[in-house]
């Protein structure tokens, strides 16, 4: 849910990294924060455990510069990927404007992925809205570990409606900010279509 | 579904600012401020310098859903005041029109009473100016005015530029 603000000229968006537990959604943001012009990011807060895993959310916001005169900033949120969080990936759902799913791409983790998805349509459906129509791409993390299932394999599996695919190793960045631009994109294009 | 659900348009803004200004003078508070449920800072007033607004917006939309959570596991519709107190700061968290958090750090120079009493007016002025929003919105959607936004002229290379870095 987008919220713009007409007297301070702002626009914000609420994206989320969704997927199972040590996909790397933590590291995508950590990435992104690492890699932003101090200017143009704020503080990331990671509510995590002592063993850094992630609790309720990472947060970090993220000013991208601005279009038509109105500064745009997306808030970039994480939820916490083991299946016991369930609860809390609901709520960190609410008001989301767009979707990136981490998937994790060693074969092991298959299983994991696609019960991620199914749980992300299900929570998605409980706050009303469809996966179908929301701003969404999936990121297929961890290509750099030698027990990788292939990209097709994958996309047989994960992908739900032609959502763009993005090859990614987070923890050296690779495939980060593209994967961020392929949703923060159609983001932008749902506000163009009001 | 992909609409915006929230436009703060200047004239309320201006209002609401007036508002949560006179709410810190009047509870004697260090900062007032106003976030959406989704953790959105909508507006701020007071000693902004020592905080960072953003965080507590989103750390604050985060406990209000958490205790929202909880308010449902127990049977409850909402917590509608969140306490919390500390050596020297305190937090009050309310919820206005069902839809904002307004949020008041106050410290020793203040109390609980006073914070409750004026938090408690200022939440009915709030709650008519966000009324008076939505209703805003959806007037200006049956009128398909809200096409008129600057955004249905977004171009593609508006969208290219943000990320040419």
């Amino acid at each position: 849910m987008t919220f713009i603000n007409y007297a301070s000229r702002e626009i914000n968006c609420k994206i989320v990294y969704y997927g199972p537990g040590l996909g790397g959604k933590t590291t995508n943001l950590q990435y992104v924060y690492d890699k932003t012009a101090p200017n143009a990011k704020g503080k990331m807060i990671s509510l995590a455990t002592e063993t850094d895993r992630t609790l309720f959310f990472d947060f970090l916001p993220l000013e991208l510069g601005s279009v038509r005169g109105f500064k745009t900033r997306f808030h970039l949120y994480t939820v916490p990927g083991q299946v016991f969080y369930d609860a809390s990936r609901k709520l960190i759902l609410k008001g989301v404007d767009g979707i990136i799913f981490v998937a994790d791409s060693q074969s092991e983790r298959m299983d994991a992925n696609i019960e991620s998805v199914s749980n992300l349509e299900q929570n998605l459906k409980l706050q009303g809205y469809d996966l179908m129509k929301i701003p969404y791409a999936l990121q297929l993390n961890k290509r750099d570990l030698p027990n990788v299932l292939t990209v097709e394999d994958m996309k047989k599996e994960l992908v739900r409606k032609g959502e763009p695919v993005l090859e990614a190793v987070a923890s050296t960045g690779i495939g980060v900010f593209d994967t961020l631009k392929a949703v923060a994109k159609q983001v932008l294009i749902e506000l163009k279509k009001g | 579904m992909t609409a915006p659900d929230m436009i703060m348009y200047e004239d309320e803004y201006q209002r609401i600012k007036v508002v949560i200004a006179r709410l810190r003078t009047e509870s004697n508070a260090k900062l007032v401020f106003l976030v959406d449920k989704n953790g959105q800072q909508i507006a701020a007033h007071g000693e902004l310098e020592n905080f960072d607004a953003t965080s507590l917006a989103s750390l604050t939309a985060g406990n209000v859903a958490a205790t929202d959570g909880l308010a449902n596991l127990i049977g409850e519709k909402e917590f509608s005041i969140l306490f919390h107190e500390g050596e020297r700061d305190n937090i009050h968290i309310s919820i206005v029109a069902q839809r904002v958090i307004l949020v008041v750090i106050f410290d020793a120079r203040s109390s609980l009473g006073l914070v409750r009493l004026r938090v408690k007016k200022a939440s009915l002025e709030l709650t008519e100016v966000f009324e008076k929003i939505v209703k805003k919105i959806s007037s200006e959607k049956e009128a398909g005015t809200l096409d008129d936004s600057p955004f249905a002229e977004i171009t593609d290379e508006d969208i290219d530029s943000l990320f040419s870095e």
